[in-house]
């Protein structure tokens, strides 16, 4: 699919958009749908232009001789009771059934749009009565809209039309309404009334030009419904009448014949099949062209995996050692990371957003989605390589916690119910013995009335409980790590505190270790025993947590720890910060990642990267100024 | 929307379900006035004479006269609406110009065989669109598969762009002319219904399984999924209990209004297939210019796709707690 930048990369967010697909705004164009659904239609148009030019004569050509043949050589369609050839007859109906439903098409935009607008320029009470008016109508199916219309102005293709027309109608005043709802709500609009212009000059000025754009999507693709909708209309003898044709009333002409010679009706049904396809097919890509914002690119380049090195730790509950994760196109937000975790100890990972911890941690629960790839030298848990777990040990053994409790519970499911799963899929325990022990685990986290919160769904808990009913889940195994994945950020201070304490708790109780990964360097200071800190991928210093006020080295942990305030701090200056940003996982130069923002940076910095090394006692720091 | 603010967030969840009830029902009931008007007044649309119209050139003028003053058409206009009003609320919907039947017999033995028609087309489309978007998002999640991601937009893209009655009749021309495997036109037996059904229910199928596999992508990447995951739940665990729930309310919503769709969206199929419906009835009446007829199924029509929408609102609501919650909050 061509050349990509690399800048667009990274880790792509499921939020948002759903469809992802070629980089660009222009790459909608060349995938087949489009091509496809712009070939359709751009067909229809010549058809329409030199249709009636060509074969004209044809199509209306009586031969008495040839009525209600099949399909020949020289009627490839058959032809009709009059011996008229069918495919001349299709191929000049073209112009009419187009022009039909570009004129119902235009008659529905004018008089949706007016109904649509008119609210923003009538006084409440009127607004109010249009709004209602149009959501009745909206929620009328068309095609009855149409046929009432179409009864009340007289059979026909004009009555046709207005019906179509009438039928559009709703959908365009809606989409109106709600357009310039959102836009009326925008500082500009709101600058404009407070200046005293008129409404009407708003609407006229500000509003319509602003909405535009979707409108006249929105009539790309009305045009295919006016035409499949006129079609049908022609179809049941209410459209177009006889000596004039269109395709639905060639279908209608040929149905009546498909008993005897069904290739009859195949023409006309083929060109409005073609036509609906095409205009669906150029609404669909329009539609996406307008909306698509720029997504990552997918080629499958795949790292090599590192080489093993070391001894593993038998003592570890967690033992990693050269983790890395990479994405297709060259980013790797994690970069030969090694990390080890003792039983019951409390391991502070810190670093900035975007510096690799939170993948990390899903490396570790074999969570990194697709087309993330994870490579590792050793990644043991409980001195067992995960991939050799399975399911049911990896489940019960680590736990996670993650950072936003109101999205982690299923909001459809009962609190009580996710935590007894576990039970019963890994542990094969009953339902009702699973959950006992979940309302049991729920007490454990000092939930208040765990038998009546088990029984509630998530929405009914406030934050702070969710985030303790995840950890409840975590304990319904026997967890050997708790990966906790910023579990306090979404929490107000308070809550903090309370599931800091909690999760402490947790780990002198069960003697499980806890990865604990947070941007806040104060919190982790204060909860863990030993804080390892990530900068762009990779670890740059680790070292115990009580000491990472006075011996931190790394000029990046310094500036971290000097960037919090204290009672010292002179409120009347601006607190400290780290200037410059973080390099995009894929921008990550030969040298040390930090070089760019570090005051102490030398060539040598920028050029060769500095290993992790000894520090001090239990302190390890990958520093060229610090080390050498 | 200001009244359920004033309900304060402390209000019992029971109370703002009821209320928002009442106020679907109040809509409901507005919107079904609107149509009793524009039925009424369809009538009286109708360029010329209606009755002069119905009964042809040739008809005496003794005949239109009479057959005005039995409709009461020579009334003055408040005065055929209370009576007209109070007709159709007794179930009184006038007599066939043509035939001389009672319009309230005929709808009511034609009723049945469209919403028949319409509720197991519903029920087959989300039997098999459910299923099908399902695996559609569990295959391509996250841009995997992009082959099956291709090929499944195009296939429903181009089924839902293409409507039912060519669907009719490529099936009638196909399976029915061409291979003689079903019946062709006509209500008799289990056989006859294959056939509608089919050409019914392949846009919403497609519809329904585009939209399911939407909202089955959005609810993979949510984070109760990745906690799910790391718990480490087997595939079908995750999928149909965890998964599944959370997107059955777009889906319901879109099969209930698939369902008002499809009820509108017979007539071409009943018409197809001569089936014995009120889709049929209507085409017919309008085409022999019944207008009494065509005025009363529109009516009717109209009555059933506004009580649907209501019914589909409130099981909505009623299911899914926290839609009301949503409503306040947009």
């Amino acid at each position: 699919m061509g050349a990509r930048t690399a800048a667009d990369g990274g880790v792509e967010q499921a939020a948002g958009h759903v469809k992802k697909g070629p980089g660009r705004r222009g790459g909608v164009w060349r995938s087949a749908p489009a091509l496809i659904g712009g070939a359709l239609v751009l067909l229809m148009a010549v058809l329409a232009v030199v249709g009636p030019i060509i074969w004209g004569a044809a199509a209306e050509r009586i031969d008495a001789g040839a009525i209600l043949q099949g399909a020949s050589a020289e009627h490839p369609l058959g032809t009709d009771n009059l011996g008229r050839d069918l495919l001349a007859r299709v191929l000049v109906a073209g112009r009419y059934s187009l022009a039909l439903a570009l004129l119902a098409t235009l008659i529905g935009a004018t008089v949706g749009i007016v109904l649509g607008a008119l609210p923003s320029v009538l006084p409440r009470r009127g607004a109010r009565l249009v709004t209602g008016a149009v959501n009745a109508l909206v929620a009328f199916p068309g095609l009855l809209l149409a046929m009432f219309t179409a009864v009340a102005t007289g059979l026909g293709a004009r009555g046709a039309v207005l019906g179509i027309g009438v039928a559009i109608a709703p959908g365009f005043a809606r989409l109106t309404q709600t357009l310039a709802a959102s836009v009326a709500g925008a500082d500009y609009v709101a600058a404009a009334r407070m200046l005293g212009v008129p409404r009407r000059r708003i609407l006229a000025r500000h509003i319509l030009p602003n909405i535009a754009e979707p409108l006249i999507l929105n009539l790309a693709q009305s045009l295919g419904g006016a035409l499949l909708g006129l079609a049908g209309m022609s179809f049941l003898g209410l459209g177009v009448q006889p000596p004039d044709f269109d395709w639905g009333r060639l279908l209608f002409d040929g149905f009546t014949w498909i008993y005897v010679n069904p290739e009859v009706a195949l023409g006309p049904a083929a060109a409005v099949a073609l036509a609906g396809i095409g205009f669906n097919l150029l609404g669909d890509t329009l539609a996406r062209a307008a909306s698509r914002s720029s997504a990552g690119q997918r080629d499958t380049a795949r790292t090599a995996p590192p080489e093993r090195a070391g001894e593993p730790d038998p003592d570890a509950v967690l033992e990693v050692h050269d983790l890395t994760v990479s994405f297709p196109g060259g980013s790797t937000p994690v970069r030969g990371l090694s990390l080890s975790i003792a039983p019951g100890e409390i391991v502070g990972l810190v670093g900035e957003s975007g510096s690799g911890k939170s993948l990390t941690a899903a490396a570790i629960g074999g969570l990194v989605p697709y087309p993330g790839t994870v490579t590792y030298g050793r990644l043991r848990l409980g001195g067992a390589d995960v991939a050799t777990l399975s399911g049911k040990e990896l489940g019960t053994a680590l736990a996670m916690v993650f950072q936003d409790p109101m999205a982690s519970l299923n909001p459809a499911l009962k609190v009580g119910g996710q935590l007894a799963e576990v039970a019963v899929v890994h542990q094969g325990a009953s339902r009702a013995d699973a959950r006992r022990r979940a309302v049991d685990r729920l007490g454990h986290v000092q939930l208040p009335e765990p038998a009546k919160q088990a029984a509630q769904h998530p929405h009914e808990l406030s934050g702070g409980m969710r985030q303790r009913a995840v950890i409840a889940m975590g304990l319904m195994g026997t967890p050997r790590l708790i990966v906790a994945d910023e579990p306090t950020t979404a929490l107000d201070v308070t809550v903090q505190r309370q599931i800091l304490r909690l999760l402490r708790e947790v780990v002198e109780e069960t003697g499980a270790a806890l990865l604990f990964i947070s941007h806040d360097i104060a919190v982790v200071g204060e909860l863990c025993d030993r804080v390892v800190v990530m900068y762009a991928g990779r670890v740059v210093e680790e070292l115990p947590a009580d000491r990472l006020a006075d011996d931190a080295a790394h000029p990046y942990t310094r500036a971290l720890v000097a960037s919090l305030p204290d009672l010292d701090t002179d409120r009347g200056r601006p607190l400290a910060g780290i200037p410059g940003t973080q390099p995009a996982p894929a921008r990550v130069g030969a040298g040390c990642a930090f070089a760019g923002r570090c005051p102490l940076a030398t060539e040598r910095c920028r050029s060769e990267r500095p290993e992790l090394v000894v520090h001090g006692l239990r302190q390890r720091v990958a520093c060229w100024e610090v080390t050498s | 929307m200001s009244d359920q603010l004033r309900a304060g967030p402390g209000s019992p969840a029971v109370r703002r379900t009821l209320r928002t009830g009442a106020r679907r029902i109040v809509r409901f009931a507005v919107s079904l006035a609107v149509l009793l008007v524009a039925s009424f007044t369809m009538i009286h649309l109708i360029p010329g004479d209606p009755v002069r119209a119905s009964l042809g050139p040739a008809a005496p003028i003794e005949l239109v006269q009479a057959r005005t003053a039995a409709l009461g058409l020579d009334r003055p206009l408040p005065e055929q609406f209370v009576t007209y009003v109070g007709h159709v609320l007794t179930g009184d919907f006038g007599t066939s110009f043509l035939t001389g039947e009672q319009v309230g017999d005929v709808i009511a033995a034609r009723l049945p065989n469209t919403l028949t028609l319409a509720l197991l087309a519903t029920a087959v489309a989300l039997v098999v669109a459910v299923p099908l978007g399902m695996w559609a998002a569990v295959r391509t999640e996250n841009g995997r598969n992009r082959g099956t991601e291709l090929a499944f937009g195009t296939a429903t893209g181009t089924a839902v762009a293409v409507p039912e009655f060519l669907y009719s009749i490529a099936l009638v021309a196909v399976l029915a002319v061409g291979l003689g495997w079903f019946p062709p036109a006509g209500k008799a037996g289990p056989l006859t219904y294959v056939l509608p059904i089919a050409a019914l229910s392949v846009g919403p199928i497609a519809m329904i399984a585009r939209i399911t596999r939407v909202e089955t992508l959005r609810e993979l990447g949510s984070d109760y999924v990745r906690l799910a995951r790391a718990k480490r739940l087997p595939a079908i665990r995750l999928h149909l209990r965890h998964v599944l729930p959370n997107t059955l309310t777009a889906t319901l919503t879109m099969g209930g209004l698939l369902l008002t769709s499809l009820i509108a969206g017979s007539v071409l199929v009943e018409y197809v297939f001569a089936w014995p419906g009120l889709g049929l009835k209507i085409v017919e009446s309008i085409t022999q210019k019944d207008y009494p007829v065509a005025q009363a199924v529109i009516l009717v029509y109209g009555a059933v796709v506004l009580i649907v929408n209501l019914v589909v609102d409130l099981v909505l609501g009623a299911l899914d707690p926290t839609s009301e919650i949503k409503e306040v909050s947009a």
